[in-house]
């Protein structure tokens, strides 16, 4: 990369005062910023971005918007049901999906397997599984175990699974492989090693990302029900289709309260675990 | 003392670890209550042959056709609303955030505005969308908006992070040599964060190119609509060209982001 850009822009070249020269790259700031600059242009026209449509229009927005900010109390009791159908979902999925991942993961850590072709095949179908988005696969789920909560909960765990993993065997691989070594010298095979010495180093960092992933579930859940795979989705696409937005407004405040506290308890006991 | 009395003594939390695991059960059991499970829908063993059958006979023609609503098509103009998305947003969340950091402004205005970042971050970026939508009509412009009102929320946080640590002796030294606030920002600041703003603005792109495809959705433009609606209408051979140009585009691009974010925090 380096030598193809000096070919095309030719260093300066100073002349010091012992009559020596030496070369200076020139700047790649010119460079960067017209791809740049082009890449922006090409969004641009492909996309149709128009900004006096924007200002023109921008007055639907604060009508909408104040009404999502002037929520309905009395919507309250339709609320908690789902409310509670998304909490259970995430929490479930979470919990399958924190424990499938835990052979998968230490099947791809390179210095626990050392079986290469295995590792890489490992390694390569976690990465297509954290490339679908969730919505789609809690689209096909729903089609394929009827709309609900089992299908959100099927679409949780996957989505779970796949991100658990790679931090779980990335933090695998981080760890200090000596106490391992000692066991194994002391006659014990591979698992008792394992248990004896990598499980209690990583058992926190392990909790932790539990307690991450699921945060981010919650957040995750809470839109899933718009392709009918259960939880506040289905009454957020209900409201807009009705345009009742101040039913929205409400909502989308339980969802807030509800993230704010998982949010908390989750930082605190990532606190303790830490 | 032998190895053995030592191992006798080693720290018991039997209980500590009883009570743990009582609770993880109790909450499986608590959410399992509310999973409602109806059985395989009755073309349910279909879609997922369809599925596979789709996903192993990709279709050709829509891969490689130019047309507009041919995958290559719409890969770039996934691409395209990602990156407007992103640079949109990484500029709408440089003010945000410098007016959100307790060390550049009084605590007052610095709490109003994380409450805003906040604020953008809960409502979710479907919710975003369709409250764009009325404003924009359907289509790939609306995508565009919807990402840089997202991303604010993200991009602001990781900036203020990196703001309130900012090294201010630095800025001391320039004020000592006598340089005036544009020179102490040029040569003081903008050296300390550049290289974690870049970063995090890299980042954000790959989630965005994700969440494009979510925004489809809702008719926001991009793949992920033209995937729903063959998932929908089961052409399972289009779905399978759809996702399979997904999540080969995701991987690229993840696996170029990782590479540049760690060429960036190395210098």
């Amino acid at each position: 990369m380096d030598k193809l850009f000096n070919k095309f822009f030719k260093p300066e070249v100073i002349t010091l005062e012992s009559g020596n020269s030496v070369e200076r790259p020139r700047s790649k700031k010119i460079l960067i910023l017209s791809i740049l600059f082009i890449v922006v242009y090409i969004s641009l026209k492909v996309t149709g971005f128009n900004l006096t449509i924007i200002i023109k229009r921008s007055n639907q927005l604060t009508v909408i918007l104040s009404q999502i900010f002037n929520p309905n109390f009395g919507y309250f009791k339709n609320v908690v049901r789902p409310l509670v159908d998304t909490v259970k979902m995430s929490l479930l999925g979470s919990i399958i999906g924190c424990l499938l991942s835990i052979p998968f993961s230490i099947l791809a850590s390179s210095n626990i397997n050392k079986n290469k072709p295995i590792l890489l095949f490992v390694r390569f179908v976690l990465s297509i599984i954290r490339s679908i988005p969730t919505l789609i696969i809690a689209s096909v789920a729903a089609l394929i175990f009827n709309l609900g909560t089992f299908a959100g909960t099927i679409a949780i765990s996957i989505f779970t699974f796949g991100i658990v993993s790679k931090m779980l065997f990335e933090s695998i691989e981080t760890l200090d492989m000596g106490p391992f070594e000692a066991l194994e010298s002391f006659g014990c095979n591979k698992f008792q090693a394992f248990w004896g010495s990598c499980v209690p180093q990583v058992l926190p960092t392990y909790f932790s990302h539990c307690l991450y992933c699921f945060e981010m579930n919650i957040r995750a859940a809470s839109i899933l029900g718009y392709v009918g795979a259960g939880g506040l989705g289905v009454l957020i696409n209900e409201r807009i289709g009705w345009r009742d937005y101040n039913g929205l407004g409400m909502v989308l405040l339980s969802l807030f309260v509800l993230v704010l506290l998982i949010d908390q308890l989750s930082s605190y006991l990532r606190s303790k675990l830490g | 003392m032998t190895i053995f009395e030592m191992y006798e003594r080693r720290p018991k939390n039997f209980i500590k670890i009883s009570i743990v695991l009582s609770i993880i059960l109790l909450l499986i059991l608590w959410s399992i209550s509310g999973i409602e499970y109806k059985g395989i829908a009755s073309k349910g063993s279909e879609v997922a042959y369809g599925i596979v059958y789709g996903i192993t006979h990709p279709d050709t023609n829509l891969l490689f056709t130019t047309s507009t609503d041919g995958v290559p098509y719409l890969i770039l103009q996934t691409i395209a609303i990602a990156i407007l998305g992103t640079i949109f947003g990484a500029i709408l969340a440089v003010p945000v955030s410098f007016l959100s950091s307790k060390n550049i402004v009084n605590k007052y205005v610095a709490f109003i505005f994380s409450s805003l970042v906040l604020m953008i971050r809960t409502i979710p970026s479907l919710v975003w969308a369709l409250v764009w939508i009325r404003v924009t009509g359907p289509g790939p412009f609306c995508g565009v908006v919807t990402q840089s009102i997202c991303s604010i929320g993200m991009i602001s946080k990781m900036f203020v992070t990196a703001i309130e640590d900012l090294d201010t002796g630095i800025l001391e030294s320039l004020d000592a040599s006598g340089c005036n606030t544009f020179e102490k920002i040029r040569y003081g600041v903008i050296p300390q964060l550049s290289a974690s703003f870049v970063s995090t603005t890299i980042y954000r792109f790959d989630i965005n190119l994700k969440d494009a495809t979510t925004l489809g959705i809702v008719g926001a433009g991009g793949i992920g609509a033209a995937l729903v609606q063959s998932i929908s209408s089961r052409r399972w051979t289009m779905v399978g060209s759809f996702l399979s140009a997904l999540i080969l585009l995701v991987l690229i691009i993840e696996y170029f982001s990782t590479k540049l974010r760690n060429k960036l925090a190395r210098g």
